[in-house]
């Protein structure tokens, strides 16, 4: 028999309510300015979310009485940043289902994926001797991508590849929006090392099948890395039981500040991995030949790093944690859901990516019959509206898709379902303003 | 809801014009051939806004200086042809740069593109010169939203290079 306690576990998440989200919205000062005399409806969490109260009080109250250098000095205060700095590692790490000493600060998410394919670089020319000799790329080796990449999970990519002599293959996106699973399947082969793709696509809104994916790469030996920036935020994500071997995400995109960003790789392999960035903090004994470098995740921070930001992440993860994860996934999944059912509804706006039913994050970018995005985008600023407009970095996904660029509204865990229902309403009014005819 | 800076930004004009898209080449441009000694010289640019992808060709055809007149800038932009895709005000801006330098002579043209460009980042302080700058005056609510700028630029930008680049040929 089920206990209530297994029925609470197998029921399905529940939700944010109106009254909620509403609540958690006077945690975050940013959302309730007017702008062009409209209160604001900030639909692009997308690019950059809002911070709450709690990262901007973490981050001042580790300038105001702990601020010093971290891993180095005896005094109290280095101690107590340290200390800090370390604990928040340790937070983002728990979020994720990581070890702490599988989380690499980096800058940003563009520098995580950056720090792997240099790293993969350097392997190549020699470089961390035999212990990163599964990292070398050549002539012959592939790496294999998506058309649905975000171009920090692309440009990387092409770069290694003309560093290194491999090849860079793709594989393609069909016409609703979603990976072509079936090319997929004869593209990764014996000579694929590794295969970088995004987990949730920040233009078309889809989960990619990590499983299958993770499958295929696991059948022919090759490393996974992917793109967390678009699902960490947004769903329980345990990198664990993903089974990646690389995971990147940012921190602005999570409630915390901008100039951190996360590399998650498996203990086994950075602990043979080359550094990527050289110089202070990564070391252990120097002299003016060579340098003996420190275990990960040190080896690959370089230089002071950014302890105010870490610590304003972790207070971030904090606030995530607090709401829950799972109920924020099923909260963006409804306004994923309610916007694409309205904007189906609009005579001349085109959805890029699947129809209705099919899962998806709370985005939604599309396409205006006669009117250009940044038309749109402006059309939409003057009544408050913060939507995204251009290629969303990815261009070839827009190129497939048959449009230069889209419209993006995104949400998150403080959008209203007024604002979408004003998104909607608002977008309504686009085309005739433009004067197209239907 | 629609407030009167918006319909400032978006005039009738630049909708008109938007859709019109005067000088548009809906053929791809040839290409580029050398020029003869003494015949006209034809150049072209591409510039991409980076902020939303769009993009604009213009090409260009300046002739010979006027008869009797060997001092630069009095070479006539005989002809001039674009191709690109983008935002109302881009495309907008291009048609109407179309309508206003051909047949100018090249100074008078760069000294057009001057004032245009000073009315567009004027930040809505100075009234347009109508006289001089004709349709092109249209694009004086643009000035009022900085981040347009570039949009209602783009085809001049690329006009002002190809013109430097048919004059270098």
């Amino acid at each position: 028999m089920m206990s209530s306690v297994d029925a609470l576990k197998s029921a399905p998440p529940r939700s944010l309510t109106d009254e909620e989200v509403r609540e958690i919205r006077r945690d975050f000062p940013i959302l309730g300015q007017l702008v062009n005399g409209r209160p604001l409806t900030y639909l692009d969490s997308g690019a950059t979310s809002q911070n709450p109260a709690s990262v901007l009080d973490a981050e001042r109250e580790f300038y105001e009485q702990h601020n010093s250098a971290v891993h180095r000095g005896a005094h109290t205060l280095a101690f107590r940043a340290t200390e800090a700095f370390e604990a928040a590692r340790a937070t983002v790490a728990d979020f994720i289902g990581a070890q702490p000493d599988e989380v690499v600060w980096t800058s940003n998410a563009t520098e995580a994926i950056n720090l792997v394919a240099y790293s993969f670089s350097n392997a190549s020319l020699g470089l961390g001797g035999e212990a990163a000799a599964r990292f070398r790329l050549g002539a012959g080796d592939e790496i294999v991508v998506t058309e649905m990449e975000h171009h920090a999970n692309l440009i990387p990519w092409q770069q290694l590849a003309l560093r290194t002599g491999a090849t860079l293959r793709f594989i393609p996106v069909t016409d609703d929006g979603t990976l072509d699973l079936d090319a997929a399947a004869t593209i990764i082969g014996a000579r694929t090392r590794l295969l970088a793709f995004t987990h949730a696509s920040n233009v078309v809104g889809v989960v990619n099948p990590v499983a299958d994916l993770v499958a295929l790469a696991r059948s022919v030996g090759a490393l996974v890395l992917i793109d967390a920036c678009q699902s960490v935020p947004h769903l329980p994500v345990d990198v664990a039981a993903l089974d990646v071997d690389f995971a990147v995400f940012s921190g602005h995109k999570m409630l915390g500040p901008t100039g951190i960003g996360v590399l998650f790789g498996r203990a086994e392999l950075l602990a043979d991995m080359p550094p990527f960035l050289t110089g202070g903090s990564m070391i252990t004994t120097v002299d003016m030949r060579g340098a003996e470098f420190l275990a990960p995740p040190q080896r690959f921070e370089a230089g002071t790093q950014r302890v105010s930001q870490a610590i304003a992440l972790a207070a971030a993860v904090d606030y995530l944690s607090a709401v829950g994860m799972s109920r924020i996934e099923a909260r963006e999944a409804e306004l994923g859901q309610r916007l694409l059912a309205g904007l189906t509804d609009i005579p001349g706006v085109r959805v890029l990516g699947p129809a209705v039913g099919v899962e998806r994050i709370g985005l939604a970018s599309i396409d205006v019959a006669g009117v250009h995005a940044h038309d749109v985008g402006q059309f939409l600023d003057e009544a408050g509206i913060a939507v995204r407009i251009g290629h969303h970095c990815a261009q070839p996904l827009h190129r497939r898709l048959g449009v230069t660029a889209s419209t993006r509204a995104s949400t998150y865990l403080y959008t209203t379902t007024d604002e979408v229902d004003h998104f909607l309403a608002t977008l309504r009014e686009v085309a005739p303003f433009f004067g197209v005819s239907r | 809801m629609t407030s009167s800076d918006l319909q400032q930004l978006y005039q009738q004009i630049i909708l008109d014009h938007a859709k019109a898209r005067h000088g548009f080449s809906a053929e791809p441009f040839a290409d580029l051939v050398a020029r003869e000694a003494d015949g006209p010289s034809t150049a072209e640019s591409h510039q991409v806004n980076t902020t939303c992808g769009d993009e604009v060709t213009v090409r260009v055809t300046v002739g010979a200086a006027s008869a009797g007149d060997a001092r630069p800038g009095t070479e006539r932009i005989e002809d001039l042809a674009w191709r690109g895709e983008g935002c109302s005000i881009s495309m907008a801006s291009a048609s109407v740069l179309s309508d206003t330098v051909r047949g100018l002579p090249a100074g008078e043209a760069t000294a057009l593109l001057g004032a245009f460009r000073d009315m567009l980042r004027s930040r809505g302080t100075t009234a347009p010169d109508e006289e001089q700058l004709g349709d092109a005056a249209a694009f004086a609510g643009v000035s009022r939203y900085p981040a347009r700028v570039k949009c209602a630029m783009l085809a001049w930008v690329a006009f002002e290079e190809a013109l430097a680049r048919a004059a270098a040929r």
